[in-house]
C-alpha cells in the first residue's frame, strides 16, 4: 500500500492517523541508507513549482517535483542549484525521475560544494510534516534569516527520518558562461593533494579539485581543476593557475563540454558505478589526511577518486560485512567519516551506513529524533539502527 | 518603563545570592570570578543598553575544563546561565537577569591552530571575529563573515547569531563557514560536534547549533573555514537622487547575474551621519548611495564594474565615485563599518534587522519611512542590499519614557511587514529579548512548540538564555 498525498495537509492527516512505520520515497531513486521498512509514503503527488523569483535568484518547489524540472526552468533563465545535485540514477542504476524531497532528504553535493556550499547551505527554507500530523514551516525565502532555531539544516540530509519534506525553497547561482579545467597527470597521491590544495589556496576561485586515479579512463592518475565564470575572467584564472602549478606539470586546460562532462562524470560517480555489484563508499576528511587514507584502505579499495581538493574520497570495496569492517579499522584513527552509499539491502541492513556515533552525539541524535517524530514513524533505522 | 518584561528573578536564588557567590568563588580560580557589585556592573547590559539587569555572578573561564566546571557549578546551585562573548548584541541577547550568572569567554582568546593546506583554522570561543583575519592576512588567507562589529565582536558570539556581514552577499554567514564547535551542555559535558573535515557526519548539529543564541550550550572551540583573499577588491559608490531606483538597481543588478561582493545601501540621513563622523567621501547631495564591491583582479573588477555602471545608468545614478587608491577604499568601508556607532553619538536608536526578498525592498524602504514618519520620529537606513537584510535605526531619546516606546512599536511595525512582504523578524541579530515576543507573528504555535522541543533535548530545565527568543510562557494559572 502507497500513500500519496496531494498536499502537505493531506500529508498531515495521514501522519496523525497512523501507528506503524513509514518509508517515505520520492522517486525511490536514491537506495542510500539502511533499508526502509513500512508503508510507503510517497512525495510524488506534491508536484510543481511554487515560485522562481530570477532577480531574487530563489525558487521553491513542492517536494515531488522532478529535479530536471527545476534545472530545465532554472537554465532557461540562465540559473542553476549552486551545490551541482548528483543523478543519483548513474550511481544506484535506478530509473525515474529524482525529485526535490530526495535532494533534500540526501543532502549529495556535488564537486562546487567546494565554492558554492553543501545543499544545506543554498537551503533557504523546508516545510515539513512532523510526527505529530503538524505542519511546520522552517527558515523561508530570504538570503539571511536566523528567526528561532534553524530546524531547516538539521532536515536536510536526515534521510526523511526527521519529517516528511513537502515544500524546499532554493538560494540559486547565476549559471557561469564558460568554464576550463586544467589537467595535471600523473602525480601519486601526495602530490596531488598539495596541487588541489595551492590551487585551492590560490585567489583563482577554483570550483573544482578532483584526482582520478590510474584504470579510470586513462592508465596515469588526472588531477583536475575547474574555474568557472565570464569568459574572459574563465580564461585569465586558468593561465594563472597553470602557471602556478608549473613544477606539478599542469600545461593544458579542457574547456566547455570537455569540461562539463568530466565534472559531471564525478558529480554522479559515475567512475566508480561498475560494476554494478561493488559496494561504494564516501569519506569526508581533511584533505591532507587523503593519502594516509588511501594508504590506510589499500587494496580494500578497489577503485578510488578524491574530489573536494582530497576532502571526499569515493571509493569501492567487496559487497561484503568483511570489506565494510576493513574500511572502519582503516578510518578509525583519520578525523572524519565514511558514509556507504551503494549496497544491495542486505549489506545496508547489516552492516554501520553511517560512521557510528560516540555515546553524547548518539544522544543528541536520539533525541532530536523523538522531539520531532516521537511516535518513530518516519524512516525508522534508515541512518541509524534503532534511531 | 521598558516595554520588554523581564522574568520576575527567582526569589529562592536571590535569597541565596551571596552563598552561591562563595560557593563560585570557592571553587574557581579568583581571575575567573566576579562578585563585587561594580565587576557585575560591567555586564548589566550589551548593545540594547535601554536594558539592564544586574547578574548575580560572572564566571570567566580560561578553558573548556573550567567552563565545564563552571555549568557543573551552576547546575549544582539551579541558577540560570547567561553566556556571553563581548557583549556587541542588539538584540539583548547578552543581557543578564539577577538570579542568573554570567559565563564570558572574553578569557578564552586564543588562535590554537591554523592550517593552509586544509584551510581551515581552530580558535577559542572568545577571540574577537577580525582577529582571525589579522593572523593570516600576511599568508594571503582571511575569515569571510565581517560583522561591522568585527573588531569587538567574537567568534563565540557570531556562532550564536549566526553573524553576517557587508560580504556575505558573495561568501555567505557564519553557518556556511563553521566546520566544528567544541560545546558544553548545561550538565557541564563536552561534546565535540564537527572537526578539520569540510562536512559533519549524521544529522547536522552544527546548523542547529549556528543561530541557537547559546540556548543549547556554551561553544569553547570553533572549526572555521578559511579562504584565500582575492587578487584585489575594489568599492565604488553610487548615488541617486530617489532612494527607490537606488534599491531597484541592487535587484537589477542581480538579476543580471552579477554577484558583487557588497552591495551596502546608506539613505541620506544615513549618509550625513556618517560623514561627519568618519570623513569617508560620501556625497552627501544624494537621496540614496550604494557601495558596491568587485573582486578580482584588475581586469576582472574594471569588466564587472563595467556591467553594474550600465544598469547604474539605466536607474538614473547621478554620481559615480570609483575609488582609486587602498586608502580610499578603506575610507569607504571605515564609514560603513562606523554607520551604528555614529548613529550613536548623535542620538539612541533602535537597530532593525529584517530581511525582505529584495524585489521588495523599493516598497519596503518607503513604508519603513512611513511608519517612522507617522511616530514622529527619524530614521537612517543603512544596510546590506544584497541579501534584502534592512537595518532601519530609529533614533529617539532614551531617557523619553514616551519616545523610547514609540521607537519600539514603530520597530514592531517594521518587523511585522518585513513577515507581510515574504521575509523575517531578523536577518543576523537574532531575537535575543527585543523580538521574543514577535515569534509568533513568523510562527504558529506549532512551530515554536516544536522549536522548544528540539531546544529541550539540549537543555531541558531551559537553562541558558531564559526569557529569551520564545515568547515568555503565559504564567500558569
Ligand atoms: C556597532 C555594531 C555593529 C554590528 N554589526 C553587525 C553586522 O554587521 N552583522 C551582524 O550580524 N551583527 C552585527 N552586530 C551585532 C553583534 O555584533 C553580533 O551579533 C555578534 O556576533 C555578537 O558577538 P558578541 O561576541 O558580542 O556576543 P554577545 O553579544 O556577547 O552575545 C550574543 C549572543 O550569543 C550568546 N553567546 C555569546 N558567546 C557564546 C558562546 N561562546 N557560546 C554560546 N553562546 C554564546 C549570548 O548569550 C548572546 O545570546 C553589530 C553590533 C554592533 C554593536
Amino acid at each position: 500500500m502507497t500513500h500519496t498525498p496531494a498536499d502537505a495537509r493531506e500529508a498531515a492527516e495521514i501522519v496523525r492517523a497512523a501507528n506503524a512505520p513509514f518509508d517515505i520515497a520520492g522517486a525511490g531513486t536514491r537506495a542510500f541508507g539502511r533499508p526502509p521498512e513500512g508503508v510507503r509514503l510517497s512525495g510524488a503527488g506534491l508536484g510543481g513549482i511554487v515560485f522562481h523569483e530570477p532577480a531574487e535568484m530563489t525558487l521553491r518547489a513542492r517536494a515531488g517535483t522532478p529535479v530536471r524540472e527545476v534545472e530545465e526552468k532554472l537554465a532557461e533563465a540562465g540559473q542553476m542549484l549552486p551545490f551541482e545535485p548528483m543523478d543519483p540514477r548513474v550511481l544506484f542504476g535506478t530509473t525515474g525521475e529524482p525529485t526535490v524531497g530526495g535532494l533534500v532528504a540526501s543532502a549529495l553535493a556535488g564537486p562546487r560544494r567546494l565554492s558554492a556550499g553543501a545543499v544545506r547551505d543554498n537551503l533557504l527554507g523546508v516545510e515539513i510534516v512532523n510526527g505529530r500530523g503538524e505542519i511546520i514551516r522552517a527558515g523561508g525565502r530570504v538570503m539571511k534569516n536566523v528567526t528561532g532555531l534553524d530546524l531547516v539544516k538539521i532536515t536536510c540530509g536526515a534521510l526523511g527520518t526527521l519529517g516528511f519534506i513537502t515544500e524546499a525553497t532554493f538560494k540559486l547561482l547565476p549559471r557561469p558562461r564558460a568554464e576550463a579545467t586544467i589537467v595535471i597527470r600523473r602525480l601519486d597521491d601526495a602530490r596531488a593533494v598539495e596541487a588541489m590544495a595551492m590551487a585551492l589556496g590560490s585567489p583563482f576561485g577554483v570550483s573544482g579539485a578532483a584526482t582520478i586515479h590510474a584504470g579510470m579512463g586513462r592508465e596515469f592518475p588526472r588531477t583536475l581543476l575547474r574555474v568557472e565564470g565570464f569568459k574572459d575572467s574563465v580564461a585569465y584564472r586558468a593561465e594563472r593557475l597553470i602557471a602556478l602549478l608549473a613544477d606539478f606539470g599542469a600545461k593544458h586546460a579542457l574547456l566547455g563540454e570537455e569540461s562539463e562532462r568530466m565534472w559531471r562524470a564525478i558529480r554522479d560517480g559515475a567512475f566508480l558505478a561498475e560494476p554494478r555489484e561493488r559496494a561504494i563508499w564516501r569519506a569526508s576528511l581533511k584533505p591532507s589526511d587523503a593519502p594516509a587514507a588511501l594508504a590506510a584502505l589499500g587494496t580494500t579499495a578497489l577503485a578510488s577518486l578524491m574530489d573536494l581538493g582530497g576532502g571526499l574520497l569515493w571509493f569501492a570495496t567487496d559487497p561484503t560485512p568483511q570489506a565494510a569492517g576493513e574500511v572502519r579499522a582503516a578510518l578509525a584513527r583519520i578525523p572524519g567519516h565514511a558514509e556507504l552509499i551503494r549496497a544491495e539491502a542486505g549489506l545496508r541492513s547489516r552492516v554501520d551506513v553511517f560512521t557510528p556515533l560516540n555515546p553524547a552525539l548518539a544522544r543528541l541524535t536520539r533525541g532530536v529524533k523523538q522531539s520531532l517524530d516521537p511516535k518513530g514513524l518516519f524512516n525508522p533505522g534508515r541512518m541509524y539502527a534503532g534511531i | 518603563m521598558s516595554a520588554i518584561r523581564m522574568p520576575t528573578p527567582d526569589p529562592a536564588i536571590l535569597a541565596r545570592a551571596d552563598a552561591i557567590r562563595a560557593a563560585l568563588a570557592a571553587a574557581l580560580p579568583a581571575e575567573c570570578v566576579v562578585t563585587d557589585e561594580a565587576g557585575r556592573r560591567a555586564f548589566e547590559t550589551d548593545a540594547l543598553t535601554a536594558y539592564r539587569r544586574l547578574p548575580l555572578a560572572v564566571l570567566l573561564p580560561r578553558s573548556t575544563e573550567e567552563t565545564a566546571l563552571a555549568l557543573k557549578l551552576c547546575r549544582q546551585h539551579g541558577v540560570n546561565i547567561v553566556p556571553r562573548g563581548a557583549g556587541t548584541s542588539l538584540a539583548g541577547g547578552a543581557v543578564p537577569q539577577e538570579d542568573a550568572v554570567v559565563v564570558g569567554l572574553s578569557k578564552m582568546n586564543r588562535i590554537l591552530e591554523v592550517n593552509y593546506a586544509d584551510r581551515y583554522a581552530r580558535v577559542e570561543a572568545g577571540v574577537t571575529n577580525l582577529s582571525i583575519s589579522e593572523a593570516m592576512a600576511a599568508d594571503g588567507f582571511f575569515y569571510a563573515p565581517d560583522p561591522s562589529s568585527q573588531l569587538a565582536c567574537t567568534i563565540g558570539g557570531n556562532v550564536a547569531n549566526n553573524s553576517g556581514g557587508a560580504h556575505c552577499l558573495k561568501y555567505g554567514v557564519t553557518s556556511n563557514h563553521l566546520m566544528g564547535v567544541r560545546l558544553v551542555t548545561f550538565e557541564g559535558e563536552v561534546v565535540d560536534i564537527g572537526g578539520p573535515a569540510l562536512d559533519p557526519a549524521g544529522l547536522d548539529f552544527l546548523g542547529l547549533i549556528c543561530g541557537a543564541e547559546g540556548q543549547l550550550g556554551i561553544v569553547t572551540e570553533v572549526f572555521v573555514r578559511i579562504l584565500p583573499l582575492a587578487e584585489g577588491a575594489r568599492p565604488a559608490l553610487f548615488g541617486f537622487d530617489d532612494a527607490e531606483d537606488a534599491s531597484r538597481c541592487v535587484a537589477a543588478i542581480i538579476g543580471a547575474g552579477i554577484l558583487p561582493v557588497a552591495m551596502e545601501y546608506m539613505d541620506n540621513l544615513a549618509i550625513e551621519i556618517t560623514e561627519n563622523f568618519a570623513h569617508a567621501g560620501y556625497p552627501l547631495d544624494v537621496e540614496a548611495m550604494l557601495i558596491i564591491e568587485c573582486e578580482g583582479s584588475t581586469p576582472e573588477i574594471d569588466a564587472e564594474f563595467a556591467r553594474i555602471l550600465e544598469i547604474a545608468h539605466a536607474h538614473g545614478v547621478r554620481v559615480v565615485r570609483e575609488c582609486q587608491s587602498a586608502m580610499e577604499a578603506a575610507q569607504i568601508w571605515k564609514g560603513r563599518k562606523s554607520a551604528f556607532g555614529a548613529t550613536g553619538r548623535i542620538a539612541d536608536y533602535i537597530c532593525m534587522d529584517g530581511t525582505v526578498p529584495t524585489g521588495r525592498l523599493p516598497e519596503a524602504l518607503r513604508r519603513v519611512g512611513e511608519i517612522c514618519a507617522a511616530a514622529g520620529l527619524r530614521v537612517a537606513n543603512v544596510f546590506h542590499a544584497g541579501d534584502g537584510n534592512m537595518h532601519p535605526l530609529i533614533l529617539y531619546n532614551v531617557n523619553d519614557p514616551k519616545e523610547q516606546e514609540k521607537a519600539e512599536r514603530a520597530g514592531e511595525e517594521v518587523l511585522a511587514m518585513s513577515v507581510e512582504l515574504g521575509g523575517c523578524l531578523t536577518g543576523e541579530h537574532g531575537v535575543g529579548l527585543e523580538k521574543r515576543d514577535l515569534m509568533s507573528k513568523q510562527y504558529t504555535p506549532q512551530e515554536l512548540a516544536q522549536q522548544k522541543a528540539v531546544r529541550a533535548v539540549f537543555d531541558p530545565e531551559g537553562r541558558f538564555n531564559p526569557a529569551k527568543v520564545f515568547p515568555l510562557e503565559e504564567r500558569a494559572a
